[in-house]
């Protein structure tokens, strides 16, 4: 080894460098059949799955297209949507009043867009054998925050279930299912224990529920439906009898009240900007149904569909 | 063998541009930084100054890169609440943010940690440096640089989808949840046994042969001179060794992001879940985290206290390694 | 006298009467159950991991991406030629630095003044710093000058710094394996100090350099802790093009999967690791050969 050598294998390196720094960036194609770019999404957990799907499905029909998906959690989401960064906020509740000053204060306008219905589900291990029913008000003693640090067996919740410890997992602050759960089971968005394992990836949920027989924790459906084996969803009593989540019960009304609309925001500026994610969520709406088939989501029934079908033709004439 | 340059002869002839061999002799890198000379060896110099000064920069820089947002948290948490508190729950409604549940599971999964790692880890370091015969070492060693080499995540798998559910619920019937210090702790362990391994065992070769012959002589079969005599001597090195390892196990945020669990709680049983520093610093920045707000500044916070506790006992080990060098 | 020293430099064997004691070999016993309990743990993940995961070993795991709906066909595609990108933008960031770092603080350092001793004990505790503080490191400087931190070069400087002081400790062992007389010869000759380093010294540390660097680098290479920090938890199912783009790399797909409860994923994501493992040890073996070859007896 001399320095001649030593030189070559410094010009290769220079030259590898530059050679990589070359193809740097990705390029948008102007007009013509075929779309190339990037999607950026981020936002719910519960909603993050489905617009996977989508982008997986839409891959196959224009390759050039990459739609990232990452998972903030709702409220995480909404806040890079509101500065401006993604193209597309994925959530699994409405947008807040907060919010949407930001947005406007930001200058970023939006349309919503509803492409799912969830039943949010209350789990537990498959192997667990002493609950299959649990009330409204059940719920609320588990995990108000005046539970934290005090009810911490099952035997606390009814003197009928054993005395075993309360595993509890769920989703954490920013997430919209934990808006929507605690909105609805403490009567006040964000109140809740915090003493549990909490989590903005649903998976992590299931994995720790179905580890142990005496874990509860709470997620959108499709994580359920996808770990139907090794877990059970509980039968939610709200007054009328214990009724078990599923598509039918979600779109009739009869499992309240966890039931709920499951949305995508999108910029009204990246759609008129940009053509590959106008192609993106043409494509979202008009196959919508095929989705959330595939993805194991509650979908639309026709009235829902209609309205999504009015809201996207919004964001046409808007661009 | 003499390295240094031979004066014989007519000096005038033989030494070329001036080269003083006396200088040389006295003081070679000196005499090496005299001899600068042209432009373009001055600018790689430079260079080369520069590329070790960036060094000194990468420290300067994670102080700052963790101290700035630490400060910015400080403003609006008192530093006590910060330290003495013990309810973690800095993103709900109400929040808190006393520090002490990450450190007990920081705690708990280290001390699991050494307990795996420092019996077995001197046993292979002993046997390594008192007994082994070559063919066994030449099989041993690679053994344990493959498991130091093995990256963490593989760890973490290893302890969610094994260690917790086989060996611990199905083996020895302790009953844990997928999520629990010790499965997290026990991998941990498994982790770190190379390194109290490889540098108990430089500590353990150090030690003079004539310490060894003289307790033979004395009559003190291998197990005694092993035990009385080598360990001993070597003890100082091995306790650095611990400490590094120890620092190691703080420090590592894959096994226990996996296999520890969310629940920040005070850990009372290793049987529970519990979250760590690391952990909870892995899960935090893979949510969000818009710069400036305060759950960015409470990870940065988490961080510098991380990296403050691993350099406290990086300074402790070094210290310690150094005082033994001069001993020998 | 013959006889003393013939006894005082014996070779150590073990005194057969001392040995046989119970006490002796029980510890005998205790000791090889340690390493066999080492031997046993890497033992029983390897064969876990490729139980778990030989049925995933096939074209689909490099040729495709990552999918929610079909983890029976998801591939590693995009974590392969991201690790690939990244580790070489790192060589390429880390090892000129680490080695003109390394030169400097061997061959023209004066060991005893203050900041040289600074810099000494500065890269002691770098090395042992945890790979995730370089993570915020990085993501606090990013921030600072502006530079997105879900590109393949953040993840580069990310672990170029994290793999800075070993490249730097190889360097300084490797020149100084190199013996004086080589530098003496060159000065002799009338070689300026810098031009016996360039053509002399460092051509024949190059072996061992070399070698702890593939090894520095395959370190590099299972690092996902700093990487995550950076925001690389995101769903990539495209090829990284440029520095500038989205990226995961093996070590965070892995993690990805491994999280995932359906044991489809289970299932690649042990393949996956077969995978990665099978490139360590790809790039420790280059290393060894390297060193075993070309490493100069002198």
């Amino acid at each position: 080894m001399n320095a001649r050598t030593s030189s070559r294998i410094a010009a290769l390196g220079a030259s590898a460098l530059l050679f990589v720094a070359a193809c740097g960036g990705q390029e948008e194609s102007s007009g013509g059949d075929s779309l190339s770019g990037e999607v950026v999404t981020d936002g719910s957990s519960t909603v993050g799955p489905l617009t996977t799907v989508a982008g997986e499905f839409f891959k196959e029909e224009q390759s050039g297209v990459n739609v990232s998906v990452a998972t903030s959690g709702t409220g995480g989401g909404f806040e890079k949507f509101c500065q401006g960064s993604t193209d597309i906020s994925n959530a699994s509740r409405p947008i807040d009043e907060e919010e949407a000053a930001i947005c406007k204060k930001e200058g970023v306008e939006y349309v919503e867009l509803r492409v799912a219905t969830d039943a949010l589900t209350v789990v537990t291990s498959s192997e667990n054998d002493f609950v299959d029913c649990l009330t409204t008000e059940e719920l609320n003693t588990i995990w108000a925050p005046e539970a934290e640090g005090k009810i911490t067996t099952w035997s606390q919740v009814n003197p009928e279930f054993p005395d075993e410890p309360l595993e509890l997992y769920g989703p954490g602050t920013d997430s919209g299912t934990f808006d929507y759960f605690t909105d609805e089971i403490n009567g006040e968005e964000g109140a809740s224990r915090s003493d549990y394992n909490a989590s903005e990836d649903d998976n992590v949920l299931v994995q720790g529920v179905s580890g142990s027989p005496n874990a509860l924790g709470y997620f959108g459906y499709t994580y359920y439906e996808e770990n139907s084996d090794s877990l059970k969803a509980i039968t939610i009593d709200s007054g009328d009898g214990c009724v078990a989540p599923s598509a039918e019960t979600a779109a009739d009304g009869t499992y309240t009240p966890l039931a709920r609309p499951l949305f995508i925001y999108v910029s009204t500026k990246a759609y008129a900007d940009e053509p590959q994610v106008a192609g993106f969520v043409d494509f979202y709406v008009e196959n919508n149904a095929k989705i959330a088939e595939a993805a194991q989501y509650i979908p639309l029934n026709d009235d829902q569909s209609s309205e999504l079908e009015e809201a996207a033709g919004a964001l046409e004439s808007a661009s | 063998m003499s390295s240094t340059i031979a004066t014989e002869g007519s000096s005038s002839q033989t030494t070329p541009q001036g080269v003083d061999p006396d200088s040389y002799n006295k003081d070679p890198a000196g005499f090496l930084r005299q001899r600068r000379g042209r432009y373009g060896e001055r600018v790689a110099m430079v260079a080369l100054v520069g590329s070790a000064g960036l060094s000194v920069l990468v420290t300067i820089g994670i102080f700052f890169a963790l101290l700035v947002p630490s400060l910015e948290f400080l403003r609006e948490i008192s530093i006590r609440e910060f330290l003495t508190g013990d309810r973690w729950a800095p993103t709900f409604a109400d929040a808190s943010f006393g520090v002490l549940p990450l450190v007990t599971g920081t705690m708990w999964t280290t001390v699991i940690g050494l307990l795996i790692a420092i019996p077995f880890g001197l046993g292979a370091a002993i046997y390594l440096a008192e007994y082994a015969p070559e063919r066994v070492r030449r099989f041993l060693k690679p053994v344990l640089e493959v498991l130091a080499g093995i990256p963490s995540v593989v760890y973490g798998y290893f302890a969610l989808y094994f260690v917790a559910p086989t060996v611990l619920n199905d083996l020895l019937s302790v009953e844990v949840g997928t999520f629990s210090v010790l499965a997290a702790g026990l991998v941990l362990g498994i982790m770190i046994i190379p390194t109290v391994a490889s540098l108990s065992e430089d500590a353990m070769s150090a030690v003079p042969q004539s310490l060894r012959q003289a307790s033979f002589a004395l009559g003190a079969n291998r197990m005694r001179t092993t035990l009385r005599v080598v360990f001993p001597a070597a003890v100082s090195g091995i306790t650095a060794s611990i400490v590094l390892a120890a620092s190691r196990a703080v420090g590592e945020t894959m096994i226990v992001a996996l296999a520890a669990g969310t629940q920040a709680q005070v850990v009372s049983s290793p049987t529970e879940p519990g979250q760590t520093m690391t952990g909870f610093i892995a899960q935090t920045a893979t949510g969000e985290s818009s710069p400036g707000s305060l759950t960015y500044n409470t990870l940065f916070a988490v961080g510098l206290l991380l990296f403050v506790v691993t350099l406290l006992m990086n300074v402790v080990a070094g210290s310690i390694v150094r005082r033994i060098r001069e001993v020998y | 006298m013959a006889s003393l020293g013939a006894i005082a430099t014996a070779p150590l064997k073990a005194k057969r009467e001392g040995d046989k004691s119970a006490k002796s070999i029980v510890f005998m016993g205790v000791l090889w159950f340690t390493i066999f309990f080492s031997v046993l743990c890497l033992g029983t993940l390897l064969v876990n991991a490729f139980f778990d995961g030989w049925t995933r070993l096939d074209g689909n795991l490099i040729t495709r991406y990552s999918s929610t709906v079909l983890p029976e066909t998801a591939g590693a595609r995009a974590a392969i030629l991201g690790s690939a990108l990244v580790i070489v933008m790192t060589a390429v960031l880390a090892i000129p630095l680490g080695v003109a770092a390394g030169v400097y603080l061997e061959e023209f350092a004066d060991p005893r003044r203050w900041y040289n001793k600074i810099i000494e004990v500065n890269l002691t505790n770098l090395a042992a710093v945890p790979a995730i503080v370089y993570g915020m490191l990085t993501a606090g400087v990013a921030l600072s000058i502006g530079l997105p931190r879900r590109v393949v070069l953040a993840g580069a400087i990310a672990l170029a710094l994290l793999i800075l002081p070993v490249i730097i400790i190889t360097t300084r062992e490797a020149m100084r394996a190199v013996p004086r007389e080589i530098r003496e010869g060159s000065l002799a000759l009338g070689a300026t100090p810098l031009q016996t380093v360039w053509r002399q010294t460092l051509p024949s540390a190059v072996p061992g350099i070399a070698t702890g660097s593939i090894i520095a680098l395959s370190r590099a290479l299972g690092e996902a802790a700093p990487l995550l920090l950076l925001g690389g938890l995101v769903f990539v199912s495209y090829d990284p093009n440029g520095l500038f783009s989205g990226y995961t790399v093996l070590p965070i797909q892995i993690y990805d999967w491994v999280k995932e409860p359906q044991l489809a994923f289970q299932q690649v994501a042990s393949a996956a690791i077969i995978l990665m493992l099978g490139l360590l040890l790809l790039m420790n073996a280059v290393a060894i050969v390297i060193r075993n070859r070309y490493q100069k007896r002198w």
